[in-house]
């Protein structure tokens, strides 16, 4: 299956903001929610078929304009499934955010069940003066089964300049994944990019976290689990939304 | 291109500083999670898949061109996200640098603390190395630094860990290979494998009152 | 005339200006490096109380820093501190992978990086002490880090270690035997400690000190003021 899905989001004026694209298509379904206006604009990403599957290839492009705030949410895991034999399910999203454009992408843990195969490519490229919290939380395997293959690969550039490169593979296929070095057994790990203003504390997040200052004007939390709740315990608080003034 | 001259730098006696960094293992030993053999191939695996991978890359794009050592170096900064192992890298990197320095002719670099990758390069492409020699040295070196500290932290039978190292020579051999081929590609394409726990533990080793190796 | 130079008038004291961009405050024997000193020795046999004996004794007339190898990152450092001999930015401590000997002798990059951030960070120094981690007996600093090495041995350890000799106690340009004051509770005999050490050493010169005696370790800290004053004398010459 190949689908596609985009967000434009642009400051309406008024100090809110428009979605002035909202289009996507099973199973990359988008929903507008959350009240209207107040500083920003939630889009939740709906679910609409299982997966991703192997096979499918689907993209998910946002634009944040100048002065826009967008916060994308999901309304459940996403599972990636191994469905018939066939090429990796692949997952694109790019972001693009203007100067004086906040994004933050806080979905919910992408699960990869046994046997998956699974690709999560993300680009975003974020101008000088915009802001951006960028989530991302992988749990390797349903309850009590072994970890599904997925490859995740992430580049996020700050002002002209790659700021964060990262890539993260797991289960079948990803040497030493579980030892000591990459996830250490733990089940679950979550990843937070925070660039531009109101950047989290550095510091140490409990004894399986961290949050680091990157080389660049940023900031890279990350927790490693036995379990999601792990991770979100660590990451949760720094995703808080702040006070928005305006 | 000289087999000695890989050997040379290949060498765990090359005075180069690596023998005080652990390559990550001290905090994983001090978490519980490397106590044996068994466990030790498992974080000597992951360590060769993720940041072996990107040193080997790194290094041998810098061999292969010591002119793109400045955008390299900011490509491994991206890929580095704790600040302990950014500075446990340059650290390591100068001292290779002068090392190298009394060895061979090397480039001019634009820094005089490079990350250990560029620098490893550097040195290959002045001891007259390929890039594929230089992955390897870099994967190498990558298994065969945290083996030693193992050996040390663990009192490990030193028989045993040349043993793990004899059965991942192969690995390193493929993970080199991999990374020598892409050494012509744009930085932001090169390898970026993470490893998450090694981050998070280099975080935390940094804070500790008392540590052996400096990484 | 320079051309940074003013100029002159006639009814001024004739006086001099120094260099622009050079510092004032440039030693005499400008060129040359700070001396560094290694001090070695077994586990315990006070080579930090020696350290802080010797930024007493030292720290007002010479400028001074400290590269510690201790096990430990911050302890002998903080040793200093506490006993406020030192301040923080004159110390650097360096890891040691669990082989204190090799970061002194085989793999000496970490230290000379200390040393060389050390006179980035402070500017010029007259004296660099090198302390290494407790180790053994065989224990000696590589030529390409220091220039003078002195070897710490106790008294409390056993009158016999000067006899056992080993490449501390023969090679080093000053053996220290320490811990006087405990001669008569451990029972060594301090000459036949003075025999063997001359033995072992031929010219090379000893000295007995009880640092809890003597907290600015005079006869030690006298042979650095020599060093350093022929350094001078030669790099100014």
């Amino acid at each position: 299956m190949r689908a596609s899905a985009t967000v434009v989001a642009e400051a309406d004026g008024r100090g809110g903001t428009r979605l002035a694209v909202l289009r996507g298509e099973s199973p990359l379904l988008l929903r507008r929610t959350g009240p209207r206006g107040a500083g920003g604009t939630t889009v939740h990403l709906v679910g609409g078929a299982a997966g991703p599957l192997r096979g499918d290839d689907l993209r998910l492009d946002i634009e944040v304009g100048p002065g826009a705030v967008l916060e994308m949410l999901s309304v459940a895991a996403s599972l990636a499934l191994p469905g018939r034999p066939g090429p990796p399910s692949r997952l694109t999203v790019t972001a693009t955010v203007a100067a004086g454009g906040t994004l933050r992408w806080l979905p919910e843990p992408l699960i990869a069940a046994a046997g998956c195969d699974h690709i999560a490519v993300t680009r975003v490229d974020v101008a000088d003066g915009g802001t951006l919290l960028w989530r991302d939380d992988l749990v390797c395997g349903r309850h009590d089964e072994p970890s599904g293959a997925v490859r995740a690969d992430t580049t996020i550039r700050y002002a002209g300049a790659t700021l964060y490169r990262h890539e993260l593979a797991v289960g079948p296929g990803a040497p030493g994944w579980d030892g000591a070095a990459v996830l250490g057994g733990g089940r679950a790990v979550g990843t937070l990019v925070a660039a531009g203003s109101g950047l989290p504390e550095p510091g140490v997040a409990g004894p399986n976290a961290a949050v680091m200052p990157l080389a660049g004007p940023g900031v890279l939390a990350t927790a490693v689990g036995a379990d999601i709740r792990e991770v979100r315990a660590a990451l949760d608080p720094l995703c808080r939304r702040p006070a928005i003034a305006s | 291109m000289s087999l000695a001259t890989l050997l040379l730098l290949a060498d765990g006696r090359l005075p180069s500083g690596g023998h005080a960094h652990s390559g990550g293992l001290e905090p994983q030993i001090a978490a519980g999670r490397v106590r044996d053999i068994r466990e030790l191939d498992g974080f000597l695996r992951g360590r060769l898949a993720t940041g072996g991978l990107v040193s080997a890359a790194f290094a041998a794009a810098a061999c292969g061109d010591v002119g793109r050592a400045a955008e390299l170096d900011a490509g491994l900064d991206a890929r580095t996200p704790s600040p302990a192992l950014r500075k446990a890298s340059r650290a390591q990197g100068r001292a290779l640098l002068r090392a190298g320095r009394a060895m061979w002719r090397l480039a001019s670099l634009p820094s005089r603390e490079p990350h250990q990758p560029v620098a490893l390069g550097a040195l290959a492409s002045a001891a007259g190395l390929t890039p594929v020699e230089a992955a390897v040295a870099a994967a190498h070196g990558t298994i065969t630094g945290s083996a030693s500290a193992a050996v040390r932290l663990l009192g490990l039978d030193p028989y045993a860990v040349h043993a793990l190292l004899a059965r991942l020579a192969p690995e390193c051999d493929r993970i080199a290979a991999l990374a020598a081929e892409r050494h012509g590609d744009p930085v932001d394409d090169l390898p970026a494998a993470g490893a998450p726990l090694l981050d998070i533990g280099a975080e935390h080793h940094a804070t500790w009152e008392v540590r052996l190796f400096a990484s | 005339m320079h051309p940074d130079l003013h100029e002159h008038g006639p009814d001024e004291v004739p006086h001099t200006h120094p260099e622009p961009g050079v510092d004032p405050h440039e030693p005499l024997h400008t060129g040359a490096r700070a001396l560094r000193v290694g001090i070695g020795g077994p586990v315990g046999s006070g080579k930090t109380a020696l350290v802080a004996a010797l930024c007493r004794a030292l720290g007002e007339e010479l400028r001074l820093a400290v590269v510690t190898n201790d096990i430990y990152t911050t302890e002998d450092a903080d040793f200093l501190l506490r006993n406020g001999v030192l301040p923080a930015e004159r110390i650097r401590a360096v890891e040691t992978g669990c082989c204190p000997h090799t970061a002194i002798r085989d793999d000496i990059s970490a230290n000379l990086d200390a040393v060389e951030d050390l006179e980035a960070a402070l500017g010029p120094l007259d004296l660099v002490l090198v302390e290494s981690g407790g180790d053994n007996l065989t224990a000696t600093f590589s030529k390409g880090l220091i220039d003078q090495q002195i070897f710490v041995v106790d008294v409390a350890g056993g009158d016999k270690v000067p006899r056992k000799g080993g490449p501390g106690v023969t090679t080093a340009d000053l053996l220290v035997i320490n811990k006087t004051d405990l001669a008569p509770l451990v029972g060594a005999d301090l000459s036949v400690m003075d025999r063997d050490a001359k033995a072992r050493r031929h010219d090379l010169p000893t000295v007995f000190l009880s640092l809890a005696e003597d907290r600015r370790a005079t006869p030690v800290a006298d042979w650095i003021r020599a060093l350093v004053a022929t350094r001078t004398a030669v790099a100014g010459a």
